[in-house]
């Protein structure tokens, strides 16, 4: 029998968490992979090193991460602030669409000017779509989870029908929009590379909230809300304004990870633009611990998994959800580690 | 269960059965030796000892943060100690949870009554002791009707205790413990919540108990209770056992003397100087609770610079609810708020600090966001004279909270997380916060609730400070003591009315014991709750 | 539209109402079960997903073995699934306390993607969906002549109307489990103190939950699609976790909420067919839209359990 006491842990070891939150995943999924006769080793192998051995595969790793950090910072944002949006999945959708929208039509503007456009409607695109969960929440006082999840497949839904309606590809007939400008194409970062500006946009984003979070008086008072929103409201802070900032902030940051996958990786609108970088934006916010810094490591794994996974799939013949499996373990064995930095375990023995 | 088959009657001397049949030899309910309690760093219970005859009244006196609810916690169940032995009617007991205490006999009341408000009565008293798996409501009520009525407790069995009143719920914990066969009753500061008049009421009940061979444990601050009523004392000082005796071979002075260990300091008061001009004015305030019952009808107050206002009553009667509006945290629904004339009705927090009111709510934890930092807590309320620019200054939030940490004796450093604070040290916070900015009116609520004495007293000194600089300060509190030690003028609150505002040498006990409870010497019963869960 | 058409439009939506409502009257009374002691599990979405699938797997492994009753054991082994990953999230919510938000959706996720990695493991990848023939349809009284359709529903249709609702109301306000679990769920220092074991309490409404959404799960691959896809779900769990806050956590209200929810569902598939201009996804996106309306208007200031998502820790 074990009981936790409350204490604070110093921080060197606050910052090891994250590691034995890894490693005790690894070992957990390590059963998994002997029970379908699978080396673990091997796994691991072309989990965490492979991916790293080449010039290919290691920007490959960038790239998949850059969607991650973006939601992993939106759902930071909104997490830090006390508003839990679920809804990164949607948002991120909305971004998308925006940006498709606007892509199309910059046909005869230069760059400078379509790509800041794309963004800034991606971003009020994700900010829309979580407009009316926070309404809903500041106004009648209805918990957001639910507002926010529940307008995940309704994004999917408009997306779909965009795709089959009105911009169904004309030339292909296939469920995708057709290009957008060459204009509104984020620039590649590198010859001979898939990694694209969007990774830059993304660091920004971390950088800046990094700075806001630390050095302003809104950070503090977003933290304060988000912790205790009687206390924040007691000392004076506007807990509704600032509840506020944090959905609508949130929103647009998911968006912008939609105009990143548009703009950077597909140039058009397609169904399966995110396999749920929204919903792996929680998990990455919650192993980054909220901690901006943390947040860009955490991304920056989940897409070294993320890459891995496929050559895993091929290499030992296991199904491809093998890396979805290990990151919703890690994701739970995170919550329970993350509990050490604020108890201790204690074993009790019971007098009998 | 609790049908013996032998009808006792109320002015009878025989003795409880259950009694009958204990060993004789035994004359201990309960005794725990040598019982050590540790949170973190803080020793609660050092090695105490402590034995409750049976059949008598057992006082467990001590100052707040002494540690008599933490050894009755343990003696219940919901705390574990760390060393020490129970023993139950001469035979050792090992009680780990609540639900073995209740096997042992030992049934408890504590200061937050461990009721489910939208249940009936009847469903409070059989929690956890329903046989089989249907719940058979009418026989249950039946039961509990013929067991209120054994134990002379007047309570409705149907009725959900969220309509019933303070004193009824606490009737209904003490109907819970005694149907389930509890032979021992443990109370903790039970007259917390009570108007004289109800205190009269329980101690007569205690005694019937009493006559009937139960044994009770009352645990409290209040010396004159204790002296009325109880049979023995044993008193706690910061988690020691100081001394323990009997009542009647003792006095109150010998109590106050164990309890504090030295002089007690009442707060020097100055000659009241006041200017006479209301700096604070309240007209005919109303608002509404957090389940939409009016809290406050037409409360009219003023608090003039340089006087201290105490605003006594038993909690429920809107007192909450009137700090909040001053606060700025609850709207008001009609009435108006004047701060030196002008009119600040429904102000934000913001607005009610910039007009010079500071504040101290009696939730300490709802002020200080518990994962943040000294400094931060102590910056909130004015983030903005920290940032230039844009840009926070950490070295400057540093600095003022170490000034702070200087001139108030907090036992803290900046960057510690506030919660790891004693509560004393975190109220002292509090105060700094509020205090550091001059504040012209100070509205405090509940400033000592669960402080030890020297914080205590460090909280009263200041604000008879602040009171000498020319603030203009409410204080708000259920503790009448604290009111009577410290303000010039009283008012009393009931049903979310100012009744009276009495001279403080106008105001004895007596009288304000009979406004808290409506100002109607017939009304005994105490005042009635319609709301507050 | 002429009278006898509406009737039978009328007639033939009531029937694909209840047969549509079903599995989210499983899951939502689960849900208010577990949220009835304080407890909200998100990983409803992904124990119903795990439902559809081991419900699938069992069935047709018990199917290819020739054994008859295949699918009710598909049903029984998905309530077990769901009672074990019901557990897994107890063991984060209610012992180790963590914020119940995340951990719910780490278990959808974990439930979710198990469930595909099983999948793909059991039966490859093939372009043709593995299949099992799915529960029939009983007819009770198929003489009625016009009505009669409403009455062709699955057993378990039959067994949730008839027998779920009114046992889980039943338990809940009338039995000492149920007294138990709302005493916990609203305040649990007096249920600890009345000597009533909160964690235990706890688990066992977490696992009937999780059982109930199984079960939910499995009638969708097992009744209403007769296969397992990735897409079988598609947010039914979070529906269910709004109807709980429409339902204000009663069980006959959770079912009012399933129907209403199932009517426009229902509602919608039939207005495709009518060939309305409108694009069949706007449809499909209906009964969500409706959903968060009615918690608009339902669920303001809602009466949550006073211990929601607060674990307990006694010292």
């Amino acid at each position: 029998m074990f009981r936790l006491e409350r204490t604070v842990a110093p921080l060197w070891v606050q910052a090891l968490l994250p590691v034995v939150a890894v490693v005790i995943t690894f070992a957990l999924t390590a059963t998994l992979l002997w029970l379908v006769n699978a080396n673990p080793l091997e796994a691991y192998y072309y989990f965490l090193v492979d991916p790293l051995s080449n010039r290919v595969s290691l920007l490959e790793v960038l790239v998949k991460a850059t969607p991650l950090l973006l939601t992993g910072a939106a759902v930071t944002w909104a997490f830090t602030g006390g508003f839990w949006n679920i809804g990164a999945e949607g948002q991120l959708y909305a971004g998308a669409v925006a940006a498709t929208a606007v892509g199309l039509q910059m046909q005869n503007m230069p760059p400078w000017v379509a790509i800041p456009l794309m963004i800034v409607a991606g971003f009020a695109a994700g900010m829309l779509w979580v407009l009316v969960p926070v309404l809903m929440k500041l106004k009648l006082g209805i918990d957001e989870v639910v507002t926010t999840l529940l307008l995940n497949p309704v994004a999917l839904f408009i997306v779909s029908w965009l795709l089959n309606g009105p911009w169904r590809n004309p030339v292909s007939q296939w469920p995708q929009s057709p290009d957008i400008a060459a204009s509104a194409i984020f620039p590649k970062l590198l010859p001979r590379a898939r990694l694209h500006f969007g990774f830059v946009l993304a660091i920004l984003v971390l950088i800046l909230m990094g700075y806001i979070f630390r050095q302003t008086a809104l950070g503090m008072r977003m933290r304060a809300v988000g912790l205790e929103p009687a206390a924040a409201r007691f000392a004076g802070i506007r807990v509704q304004r600032t509840m506020l900032i944090s959905a609508l902030v949130s929103g647009g940051i998911a968006g912008l990870a939609g105009v990143s996958e548009i703009a950077g990786i597909h140039y058009h609108l397609i169904d399966a633009i995110s396999p749920g970088y929204g919903y792996t934006g929680i998990l990455v916010a919650t192993l980054g611990m909220l901690n901006p810094l943390g947040v860009g490591v955490a991304a920056l794994f989940i897409g070294l998994i993320d890459t891995g996974g496929q050559t895993v799939s091929r290499a030992l013949g296991v199904p491809v959800y093998l890396g979805d499996v290990i990151q919703a373990t890690l994701l739970l064995v995170t919550l329970g580690v993350l509990l050490l930095r604020n108890y201790r375990i204690r074993f009790v023995r019971r007098a009998s | 269960m609790w049908d013996v088959g032998c009808s006792v009657h109320p002015t009878s001397h025989i003795p409880h059965p259950a009694f009958l049949m204990t060993d004789i030899f035994n004359d201990f309910a309960v005794e725990m030796r040598g019982v050590t309690k540790r949170f973190g760093d803080l020793v609660a219970n050092d090695h105490v000892d402590f034995t409750v005859r049976r059949g008598e009244i057992h006082a467990l006196l001590g100052e707040n943060g002494a540690g008599k609810s933490t050894l009755m916690r343990i003696l219940y169940g919901l705390y574990h100690a760390d060393a020490g032995d129970i023993a139950v009617e001469g035979r050792p007991a090992v009680i780990h949870s609540p639900k073995a205490a209740i096997a042992h006999g030992i049934g408890m009341v504590s200061q937050h009554f461990a009721l489910v408000a939208p249940l009936t009565v009847t469903e409070n008293v059989i929690l956890g002791r329903v046989d089989g798996v249907r719940l058979r409501l009418d026989a249950a009520h039946a039961r509990v009707a013929a067991a209120a009525q054994r134990f002379g407790i007047d309570l409705d069995p149907r009725a959900t205790v969220k309509s019933l009143s303070v004193g009824q719920r606490q009737r209904v914990e003490i109907l819970k413990a005694l149907y389930h066969n509890a032979r021992l009753l443990i109370l903790d500061e039970p007259t917390a919540v009570l108007v004289p008049q109800e205190v009269d009421q329980l101690f007569e009940n205690l005694r019937f108990l009493q006559q009937q061979g139960f044994s009770v444990v009352f645990i409290s601050h209040k010396l004159h209770e204790v002296m009325t009523i109880t049979d023995r004392v044993t008193v706690l000082r910061l988690g020691k056992v100081v001394g323990s005796v009997d009542t009647p071979a003792s006095s109150r002075m010998q109590l106050a003397a164990l309890m504090v260990g030295r002089e007690t300091m009442a707060a020097v008061k100055p000659a009241t100087t006041t200017t006479g001009q209301p700096l604070l004015e309240l007209r005919d305030l109303a608002a509404l609770d957090n389940q939409g019952l009016r809290a406050l009808r037409a409360v009219n107050l003023a608090v003039a610079a340089g006087e201290i206002v105490g605003l006594a009553g038993v909690s429920g009667n809107g007192q909450v609810e009137l700090a909040e509006v001053l606060s700025g945290t609850r709207r008001c629904t009609g009435g108006q708020l004047l701060m030196e004339g002008r009119d600040i009705t429904n102000g934000t927090p913001a607005q009610m600090m910039a007009a010079g009111i500071g504040r101290i709510s009696e939730d300490r934890h709802a002020s200080v966001v518990g994962e943040m930092s000294v400094a931060q807590n102590l910056a909130l309320e004015h983030l903005d004279e920290f940032t230039r620019g844009g840009r926070l200054s950490h070295r400057r939030i540093r600095q003022h909270a170490e000034r702070l940490i200087a001139d108030y004796s907090i036992k803290a450093r900046p960057d510690d997380s506030i919660r790891t604070l004693s509560g004393g040290n975190i109220q002292k916070c509090i105060l700094a916060r509020v205090i550091e900015r001059n504040p012209k009116v100070i509205v405090v609520a509940q400033p000592t609730r669960g402080l030890d004495v020297g914080a205590t007293e460090y909280v009263h000194n200041k604000l008879v400070e602040q009171q000498a600089k020319g603030a203009a300060i409410l204080l708000i509190s259920e503790d009448l003591d604290e009111i009577l030690a410290l303000a010039d003028r009283i008012a009393v609150m009931y049903e979310g009315q100012i009744l009276d505002v009495l001279p403080a040498a106008d105001a004895t006990p007596a009288r304000l014991g009979l406004l808290m409870s409506g100002g109607d010497p017939n009304r005994l019963t105490g005042p009635h709750m319609t709301r507050n869960a | 539209m002429t009278a006898a058409l509406l009737i039978t439009f009328l007639v033939g939506l009531l029937a694909a109402t209840l047969r549509v409502a079903t599995p989210l009257i499983l899951g939502t009374i689960g849900e208010i079960y577990t949220e009835r002691t304080g407890v909200l599990n998100l990983g409803i979405e992904g124990i119903m997903f795990l439902g559809a699938f081991v419900g699938f797997a069992v069935a047709k492994q018990f199917e290819l073995a020739g054994v008859g009753a295949h699918l009710w054991l598909g049903v029984l082994g998905a309530a077990l699934a769901g009672m074990v990953a019901a557990a897994l999230m107890g063991f984060f919510a209610v012992t180790l306390g963590v914020n119940q938000h995340v951990a719910g959706l780490g278990i959808t996720l974990l439930c979710t993607s198990l469930s595909l990695f099983a999948f793909r493991l059991v039966f490859g990848e093939s372009a043709v969906l593995p299949s099992v023939s799915p529960f029939a349809q009983v007819d009770l009284f198929a003489n009625l002549p016009v009505i009669a359709p409403i009455f062709s529903q699955y057993l378990l249709t039959y067994a949730t109307f008839l027998v779920l609702v009114p046992l889980a109301s039943w338990v809940l306000y009338r039995t000492k489990f149920g007294l138990e679990m709302r005493a916990v769920g609203e305040n649990p220092e007096a249920a600890d103190a009345a000597g009533i074991s909160v964690p235990r309490t706890r688990y066992g409404a977490l696992m009937i939950g999780g059982a109930l959404m199984g079960v939910g799960g499995a009638f969708l691959s097992l009744a209403q699609l007769g296969a397992f896809s990735p897409g079988i779900v598609a947010g039914r769990g979070w529906v269910c976790i709004a109807l709980v806050i429409f339902a204000k956590w009663d069980p006959v209200r959770g079912m009012l909420g399933a129907l209403l929810f199932g009517g426009v569902f229902a509602l919608q598939l039939r207005l495709q067919t009518q060939g309305f201009q409108l694009p069949y996804e706007l449809f499909l996106a209906l009964p969500y839209v409706v959903t968060l309306i009615a918690l608009a208007i339902a669920g303001r200031n809602a009466a949550y359990p006073g211990a929601y998502l607060k674990p307990y820790r006694r010292e």
